[in-house]
C-alpha cells in the first residue's frame, strides 16, 4: 500500500479477513452431514490462513493469505441403501467437525465486533477533533 | 521554541503520540488471529519526554520507546495479543486523547479570546 496505513485501513481489513472466515465456517457447517460416493468427493472443511499486512514497525493490519482445505479424513459409513453408496455399499459423510466449526464462528465474530469497535471509538475522535476550537 | 510549540504546549506533541498509540493498539486487536504475531505497543511518557526534547520529532520518539508486549499467558501458535490488555489500553487511550482534546480546546479559547481583546 502506498499511502500510509490510518486506523481505518486497519480495522477495515481485519473486519473483511474475520468475514471470509466465517464465510468459510459457514460452508463446512452447510456441508457437515453431505454424504459422497468415494473418499475423494467428499467434502472437507476449509480454513482461511491469516498473514500479517506490516506497514510500519507496529503498524499491521491482516489479509487472508489462502484458504486451505483441512486434512480432516471423511468418514466412512456403511449405508447399503444410500443411492449414492458404492459397490461395497459404503458412502463418505463430510470431513467436518461441528463443534470445531461452532467455535471457531463465535471466535470469528467477536473479533469482528472487536473491530467495529475500535472503528468506532477512533470516528467518535476524529470528528471532535475537527470540530475543535468552534 | 516554534511557533505551534508556544501555542500548544506539550498538547500538541501528546495529541500526535496518542493518535499513533491509537493506531498501535488497532493493529494489535486486528491482528488478534494471526499465528506468530507480536503485539507492539509504546512507552507513552518516555516517547512524550523523547518528542518534547529540542528538535525531537514524534516520529523518532515513537521508534525509540516502542517495545513488545510481554503476555500473560503465552498462547501456543505465538500469538501475543490478549484481548483484555488490548481493550483496556485501547480505551485508556481513547479517554486520554480526548481529555488532551480538551486541554487544547481550553488553550485555543484562551488565545481566540486575547486576539478579540475581550
Amino acid at each position: 500500500m502506498d499511502k500510509p496505513m490510518n486506523v481505518f485501513d486497519i480495522a477495515g481489513r481485519a473486519m473483511s479477513a474475520q468475514l471470509v472466515r466465517l464465510n468459510a465456517t459457514a460452508s463446512n457447517l452447510a456441508n457437515a452431514g453431505s454424504v459422497a460416493g468415494s473418499e475423494g468427493q467428499a467434502y472437507r472443511a476449509i480454513r482461511p490462513v491469516f498473514q500479517t499486512v506490516v506497514d510500519k514497525p507496529g503498524v499491521a493490519t491482516v489479509k487472508v493469505d489462502r484458504v486451505v482445505t483441512s486434512d480432516m479424513q471423511a468418514t466412512k459409513r456403511h449405508d447399503p441403501g444410500h443411492p449414492l453408496a458404492d459397490a461395497n455399499g459404503d458412502v463418505w459423510e463430510a470431513g467436518v467437525d461441528s463443534s470445531a466449526e461452532l467455535v471457531e464462528m463465535i471466535e470469528s465474530a467477536r473479533m469482528y465486533q472487536n473491530n467495529v469497535q475500535v472503528m468506532q471509538t477512533a470516528k467518535s475522535l476524529l470528528l471532535e477533533t475537527i470540530r475543535l476550537g468552534k | 521554541m516554534s511557533l505551534e510549540d508556544s501555542l500548544f504546549g506539550i498538547h500538541g506533541k501528546a495529541l500526535a503520540l496518542r493518535s499513533q498509540r491509537l493506531e498501535l493498539i488497532a493493529s494489535n486487536i486486528a491482528n488478534a488471529s494471526t499465528p506468530g504475531y507480536k503485539a507492539r505497543d509504546i512507552d507513552f511518557d518516555k516517547a512524550l519526554a523523547e518528542a518534547s526534547r529540542q528538535q525531537g520529532s514524534v516520529s523518532s520518539a515513537l521508534e525509540s520507546a516502542m517495545g513488545y508486549r510481554i503476555p500473560l499467558q503465552p498462547s501456543s501458535d505465538g500469538n501475543t495479543v490478549e484481548m483484555s490488555t488490548e481493550q483496556t489500553l485501547f480505551a485508556e487511550n481513547a479517554v486520554k486523547y480526548r481529555t488532551t482534546l480538551s486541554f487544547l480546546e481550553g488553550r485555543l479559547n484562551t488565545i481566540t479570546r486575547a486576539l478579540r481583546g475581550e
